[in-house]
């Protein structure tokens, strides 16, 4: 926090003093759009560029879109100040808003089909030989999260932080607390860290009633509104997540360091999906119905994950190799393995700028949770008891591989900061775990492939 | 292991197998907590203070991008049936 640049600075060389207050102009000009980026006016006055002066920021903006389903804009701000005690305040916006249309879980058919809309608002029909995807998707949501970090003794550092999200359906509260001790010249850390959340979903429409039939008809009609509300069972429903992080890093050597992880994850609540359905089936494959679907109100999730980086020397540019694995498994049988791997290239600096590539490659596999089923039976879903009632036909629960394949180009500028950008590629593959197949559908694609575009854009500054 | 124990009978010398093999996975926590403090203190692995210049450097940071991290997080999480891991895989949004 020194003022010294701005004025009365007494330095005996004048081309010093210039330059300083050069420098003193641009943070101001940088902190002001600083300033303009996290919301306030355009006219920051000096305390407030004064405020922001030792702030770090990094920021993004992220578009994905699906091809003819979901299209996201992210907005992420990210402030960093280090106080004189290694204290560090890191402060977060992050702003996104989502439109288009997503899988309702309903099994493609050979002739078209027509779905009530979550609302109980009108109907959408999907044509013959299309995966049903319902088109009302749009949200925008806020988060800020705030982390403080300090020392608490030599080799003792410890870290709280606060989750706020809403949506227009949906509110996440949530904090964490982490304590990380180092060891052996800093050379190993364990940590311990744990988290809570408290989720409320109050969806459109209400929660609708497990097994329900979705009720089709003319939604104009003067017992509609009747008939709705008799397959809904509430307003809001409430989720909880608690989670345990344990980790141990460790220095290899003067260019390689591991990471070790293993957390354990407890979901209690609402965990179904009051958007999605299951198609009932006849013997040929014709949906005879729709039900909406219904998942344990627990899931307990635990994972494992190594991470190693690795240095390489100037036969191999020196470049940085980052490769991680993680094994995932939970109670609801879903088992998953993400390999992920990332190569940090620096280029020859033109002019004294320092710019890199780095390519991005992405493996990810996933087992169906034991209630999953893409359609059910009509003659099933009567033989049913009450212990076994958990169905869902969201393919994200379902067997399935992607595949990520990305590349980010980044470079520093003349006043230190940085500015990249990132192109990536995201393809999910849904797989059939073993389902018998009606004669109806053997031409159809049941489990169709999801492809997506990812487009970051990123700027860090002082 | 579980094979092990599945055959265990009332014979005496199959309770003092099933005592061994409890003994041998003690054995091996045991070895494996000495390694992995050893790890650390015995076997060189590790830098002395003056050797982190590249450890000290953004690119070899475990997450050299937490906006990165930040944002794929939000895409899988909601994409995927799996989250977390490497740091919290906690709720927040209502993606999923």
């Amino acid at each position: 926090m020194s003022y010294s640049n701005n004025k009365n600075s007494k330095q005996p060389s004048q081309n010093n003093q210039q330059s300083q207050n050069k420098k003193a102009n641009i943070k101001m000009a940088l902190s002001m759009a600083a300033g303009a980026l996290l919301g306030t006016s355009a006219m920051v006055n000096d305390a407030k560029a004064e405020v922001l002066k030792d702030w770090q920021f990094d920021s993004a903006f992220l578009f994905y879109s699906e091809d003819q389903r979901v299209t996201a804009a992210e907005v992420i701000v990210s402030g960093n100040k280090t106080f004189a005690n290694d204290e560090i305040l890191n402060l977060k916006l992050t702003i996104d808003s989502l439109t288009g249309a997503s899988a309702n879980g309903a099994v493609v058919q050979a002739q078209a089909q027509t779905f009530t809309r979550p609302s109980g608002e009108g109907q959408y029909v999907t044509p013959a030989g299309e995966t049903p995807l319902d088109d009302t998707f749009k949200d925008t949501r806020v988060q800020l999260n705030a982390q403080w970090t300090q020392p608490l003794a030599e080799n003792y550092t410890g870290s709280i932080g606060g989750h706020f999200s809403k949506e227009f359906d949906y509110l996440s509260l949530g904090g964490n607390g982490n304590l990380a001790v180092d060891f052996y010249k800093k050379n190993s850390t364990i940590s311990l860290g744990l988290s809570h959340f408290q989720d409320t979903f109050t969806p459109m429409g209400g929660i609708p009633k497990p097994y329900a039939s979705m009720p089709i008809g003319d939604s104009s009609s003067a017992s509609w509104d009747e008939d709705f509300a008799k397959t809904r069972i509430g307003s809001s429903e409430k989720k909880v997540t608690s989670d345990v992080l344990l980790g141990f890093t460790q220095v290899i050597n003067r260019r390689m360091i591991t990471q070790f992880n293993y957390s354990y994850s407890m979901v209690r609540g609402y965990l179904t999906d009051p958007f999605k359905i299951v198609s009932v089936l006849d013997q040929q494959g014709t949906a005879q119905d729709y039900i909406y679907e219904q998942r344990p109100d627990e899931r307990n999730k635990q994972s494992t994950f190594a991470q190693a980086k690795y240095h390489f020397d100037q036969n191999l540019l020196n470049s940085v190799l980052d490769i991680s694995y993680r094994y995932m498994w939970d109670d609801w049988q879903i088992k998953s393995h993400t390999l992920d791997s990332t190569l940090y290239m620096p280029l020859s600096s033109r002019f004294g700028k320092q710019s890199y590539l780095r390519p991005h490659i992405r493996y990810y596999q996933q087992s169906a949770a034991e209630f999953y089923r893409p359609y059910t039976f009509a003659e099933q879903e009567n033989k049913t008891t009450p212990d076994e009632n958990y169905i869902s036909a969201d393919y994200r629960i379902g067997e399935m591989t992607a595949i990520t394949l990305g590349v980010k180009y980044g470079f520093s500028l003349n006043n230190g900061n940085d500015f990249s950008v990132r192109l990536e590629y995201y393809r999910q593959m849904p797989s059939n775990a073993g389902f018998d197949e009606p004669s109806e559908l053997s031409s159809l694609t049941v489990y169709p492939v999801v492809q997506a575009v990812i487009f970051q854009l990123s700027y860090s500054f002082l | 292991m579980k094979a092990n124990q599945s055959t265990i009978t009332k014979s005496p010398q199959l309770y003092q197998s099933k005592a061994m093999s409890i003994a041998v996975s003690k054995a091996k926590l045991i070895l494996l907590a000495a390694v992995l403090v050893n790890l650390s203190a015995c076997s060189g692995l590790g830098v002395e203070p003056w050797e982190r210049d590249l450890l000290a450097t953004k690119a070899m940071a475990l997450t050299s991008s937490p906006v990165d991290a930040a944002l794929d997080d939000h895409i899988y999480f909601s994409k995927e049936a799996s989250s977390g891991g490497k740091s919290f895989g906690g709720g927040g949004c209502g993606c999923n």
